[in-house]
Order: C-alpha cells, then structure tokens, then sequence
C-alpha cells in the first residue's frame, strides 16, 4: 500500500487530476457544465508541460468521440469527458467506439439531458447509453470518481475485455462539492495503469490491419457475439482491477459495496452520491436495532445481478433507488429496478417485494426524511404483506 | 468532536462566500478532519442571494444532500434580513456569525434568536480599512475560529497567504491578514 496525499478538491478536479497522472496520449473534448472542470483544468496541465497528452479542442462531442476513436484506432491511450446533452451528441459515436474495441475512457459528470433545460444531476444522460457497449462505473464521491477513472484504464484495455468504459460522478452534488480527496503519489499510478501496448493499430505498419469496415450478413452478427462475449466475461476481471486497486491505495474497492447486508431485512439499492446519503440514515435504523441494509453498485455495466441477488434474497421487503426514467417500461419504472426485478426472476426469486423510486431528477435534492420515509415504506409493506405501488416518487410535489 | 459541524452560509453573489466556504473546510483538513464545502447553484446573477454549505468531521462525510439543520449560521451580507429566513432550520442551541456594525441583542431582536450565540463582526467596515475594498466572506473564518476553536487563526492566516501570495502583491496579501486578525479580535458575542 502507498499513502495517499490528502487535497481539498472538487470531483471534477479530483478526476483532472487522476488524468494527469494517467498523462494519456490523447485527450479531445468539448466543455458542457457540470464537466467543464474537468477538460479546463487538465487543458491546463497540458499547457504548463505537466503532461505528454496531445490535447484535441474540437468543436462538438460527437467530433470529440470521432477524434477519440481515430487515435484510439491508431494506438494511443485516449480520455475525455462529458455530460448530458454532450453525451447524447456522441451518441453514434459510442456504438463505433464499443464495436472497434477502443479502449477509450470517458468521464461522464451525470446531468439531466433537456428539455426541459436543467444542469443538475440525473442519470438520465449516462443510463440511456447503458446499452451502448460500454462498462459503466459510478462514483459515490470525489474520492472514488478519482479512483474509478484510474481503474477505467486497466479495464479498459485488458486483453481480454477491450471495451470502452464510462466513469459516471453526479454533477455539482460530488462534481462541484469541494472535499478530502486522497491523491497517489504519480509514480504509482503510473506504474498501475502501465503502458499501454495496443495488439492492433492502424500506425503498426508492419502488422497493417483494417477497422470498422464494411462488415455485412456475412460477418456482422459474428462479431457482435463476440462483443457481447467480452462484456459478459468482463466482471471477474473488472473484480480483480478492483482488488489490486484496493491494495494499492488502501480504500475499499469491491465492485459492489454492501453495508449491513450479511442480516437486512429491508435493503435500498442506489447508485452515486445518495448512497451515502442512505448509509447515514441506515446507520441511525440500525441504532434503533433496525436491521436495514444498503447496496451500492460501483459498477454498473455489465450489471453484478449475482453479487445483488445473492445479498437481497433474504430481505423482507427491498427499494431501488433510480435517478432516471426508463419511459415506456411497465409503469415507468427506472432501469436499475427493471435490471434488478428481471435478474430476480432469472433465478426463480418471485416471492421477495421490491419496489421502485424516482428521486434526484433534475437534482432535485434527497434528503434523509425521504430514505427514512422509504425504509417506512418497506417495513410496511413486510407488515401488511402488500406490495402497493410498484414504482414510486421520491421528494416529488403532486 | 464526536459529531459533524454542519454550518450554512448566506451572502450575495460575488462576494466570495463559496470560496470561504472551502477555505473553511481546508483549514479544518489540515487538521487531518473531513470536509465537504457546497454551494446551492441557482442561477446565479451577481449581487443575488445565494446559500453555501461546509461540513466538518472527524470521520469520513457520507451524507450529501443540503444542510436542513445547520449547527451553525454565517450571514456574510447584513441586507439579507428579512429577505432570506437566515434562521430556518438552525438548531434551537445554534451560532450565527454575522457582518454587521450591529450589537448582538439588536441581531437577535431582528432575526428573533433568543437561544444559542451570535457573534458580531463589522467585516465589511474592517475590510474597506485594511483591503480597501468590501470583501468581507474570509474574514467570517476568524470570527468561526473564535466562536468553534474548530480551527485556529494561524491555520486560516498560513491557507490565506498560500492561497493570495501567488495572485498578489505583498502588501495586499498582509492586508488581507491584518484584516483577519482584526475580525478575530474584534468580534463580539452576545
């Protein structure tokens, strides 16, 4: 383990940093609140020499994905970052990127896509590319938005996943919120990311291969087996990223973090920020000898349905948290419930009561009384046996 | 400290309230506490009223969401009573730290404070002296150290220098010091 320096920073300059020290190739990027931070302090860092990065100012995401995937392709290691109607502008350029099996590693700083207009967080911006081909982390804090981006890159170009991932922060909440952040000492990071040594790149003349071509009924169908064949073999890799990280850096990393889950008998599963914001309500109920659970999935894609199923099955009563719409879905319901609820059914678990909430969207603050009113609600479903409402609104006015 | 100190800030746009606030929680950090410093974003124009908030631990900070109910009140801006509830939420035992040429029993008749402290500084009249200019956010620092212990002057004097030595001239960067050791002194409870 090495000891960590501690700096007050702000998660969209905690993530800067982490970038710094990754010093990649490559970055380009097209500023968006609440992620300026990110691309204007490490533009920053490139100009006072502190990085070998060539950094690309273009002039629209979908032309910083383009560039990314065109010095991904070439061999370089490749950043950049983005939020809401940023990353709906990439959109085309996501699915090329996860196809061409570009290790490339976005930061996103998750922000409610218009209309109408809104800068504050919600999911609804990183959710919507959940089937994108891209791994998906999320970050409680600033702390952890500083250590995913870091692992991003080892995930990223193992051998045996090559996918691009999104290290996904709520904006302003973690982004903006200045906090302690423990920083590695550069050499260490470093030496765990590694250099990065490409198998394939257009710039290996020697080893001249083609990518992204014309790929028709012959082959196409082939390839995106074998695609979702790296996405479904990636999370005992992803764990074991996790795990050296971990060791390194001395903080808790598992993929999936559980907290009085060995004895719940009423869970919340809840991405980001307001999972802390439910371990300090769930820590008051268990005071009160109250055996409340909480579940916070750091990794999102590919979904970790057998560590949450296996920690769930027991409860009496579970809520899940979603900080997005998945509109059109039964009821409404959001996409962290419908993932969860289909994996319960996968395994022959149709007995257990869960239950969906909408909170957060358009950073409409969560507050303790709403988790506290939601821990209510599963004691009382546990109570009367009826499950009710299947999907919820939290700190709504209606 | 066996708890959280949860403080909400209330100034005006442009008066370097946020970033008072964050200088607040890197003093208590280079005591080896945990911090989180937040604004509450709106749309911000300059001069409109806008909220902060800091939270001091000696353990790691879970919680993120807005303060509901602050330990302590620091209004920066005087005009704001009877714009903005400055007491809404603020525990019944709390601490207000306001700049103001007022006395702390006029304070508390004005806001109807009758429990907790309040402390009294004139920083905007302490900042026109010494900085020539009515900036008086930092100056609330003192009058906290004062008030909590939570942090002590030196810290917020060696963060002060650190942060303004790079951007200014030498005898501004004192300015600012003696200012803030003015605010300390002459800070009144009541």
């Amino acid at each position: 383990m090495v000891e960590s320096k501690y700096m007050p920073l702000d998660g969209a300059n905690a993530v800067s940093q982490a970038m710094r020290q990754i010093n990649p190739d490559v970055v380009a990027a097209y500023p968006i609140t609440p992620q300026t931070a990110v691309v204007q302090n490490f533009s920053q860092y490139v100009a006072d020499g502190l990085v070998d990065t060539e950094f690309v100012p273009v002039e629209s995401e979908h032309a910083a994905m383009s560039a990314c995937v065109g010095a991904s392709a070439a061999g370089a290691r490749v950043m950049t970052a983005t939020a809401a109607n940023g990353l709906a502008l990439m959109w085309e350029m996501l699915y090329i990127a996860s196809g061409m099996r570009l290790p490339i590693v976005l930061t996103v700083v998750n922000r409610a896509l218009s209309s109408p207009l809104n800068i504050h967080c919600d999911h609804s911006d990183s959710m919507g590319a959940r089937d994108s081909g891209w791994l998906q982390l999320y970050a409680e804090t600033g702390q952890e938005a500083y250590d995913n981006t870091i692992k991003a890159i080892r995930i990223a170009e193992h051998p045996d996943i090559l996918l691009p991932v999104m290290s996904c922060q709520d904006g302003f909440i973690t982004g903006h919120g200045v906090e302690r952040v423990g920083i590695l000492p550069d050499e260490a990071v470093q030496e765990f990311v590694g250099t990065y040594h490409p198998k394939y790149s257009l710039l290996d003349t020697d080893h001249p291969v083609t990518m992204g071509a014309w790929d028709f009924t012959d082959y196409y169908f082939e390839h995106k087996r074998q695609q979702t064949e790296a996405m479904n073999n990636a999370l005992p890799i992803v764990k074991q990223i996790f795990r050296e990280y971990e060791e390194l850096s001395g903080r808790p990393q598992s993929i999936v973090d559980m907290w009085g889950m060995d004895d719940a008998d009423y869970a919340i599963i809840v991405l980001a920020s307001t999972a802390g914001t439910t371990r300090t309500v769930a820590r008051e109920w268990r005071a009160r000898g109250i055996k409340v659970g909480v579940i916070k999935p750091r990794v999102y894609r590919p979904f970790p349905a057998q560590e949450i199923i296996e920690a769930i099955k027991n409860c009496k009563a579970v809520a899940v948290l979603d900080r997005a719409i998945s509109f059109g879905t039964p009821l409404g319901a959001g996409p962290l419930f419908t993932d969860i609820t289909s994996a319960l059914y996968n395994e022959g678990i149709t007995g257990l009561p869960v239950v969906d909430y909408i909170y957060g969207l358009g950073g409409r603050d969560t507050v303790p009384p709403m988790i506290e009113s939601v821990y209510q609600d599963l004691q009382e479903i546990a109570a009367t046996g009826e499950r009710g409402a299947l999907v919820r609104y939290l700190g709504l006015r209606e | 400290m066996n708890q959280m100190l949860e403080i909400r800030w209330h100034g005006r746009a442009g008066q370097g309230v946020v970033t008072a606030g964050e200088l607040l929680g890197e003093a208590a950090m280079e005591t080896g506490k945990y911090f989180q410093a937040f604004p509450e974003y709106g749309a911000e124009r300059m001069g409109a009223p806008i909220k902060a908030y800091t939270r001091i631990s000696d353990k790691p900070i879970e919680i993120h969401s807005p303060i509901l109910e602050p330990d302590m009140v620091i209004v920066v801006n005087p005009n704001l009573i009877g714009v903005v509830d400055l007491t809404e939420g603020l525990k019944p035992d709390g601490i207000i730290i306001i700049n103001t040429s007022q006395t702390p029993q006029e304070i508390r008749k004005r806001l109807d404070f009758k429990g907790g402290q309040v402390w009294c500084v004139d920083a905007s009249k302490i900042a026109l002296e010494e900085i020539k200019r009515d900036i008086p956010s930092t100056m609330m620092l003192a009058v906290v150290s004062k008030a909590t212990g939570i942090v002590d002057l030196d810290t917020i004097i060696h963060l002060t220098k650190e942060r303004l030595g790079g951007k200014l001239r030498p005898e501004v960067v004192e300015a600012n010091v003696r200012a803030l050791k003015r605010a300390y002194e002459e800070c009144v409870q009541g």
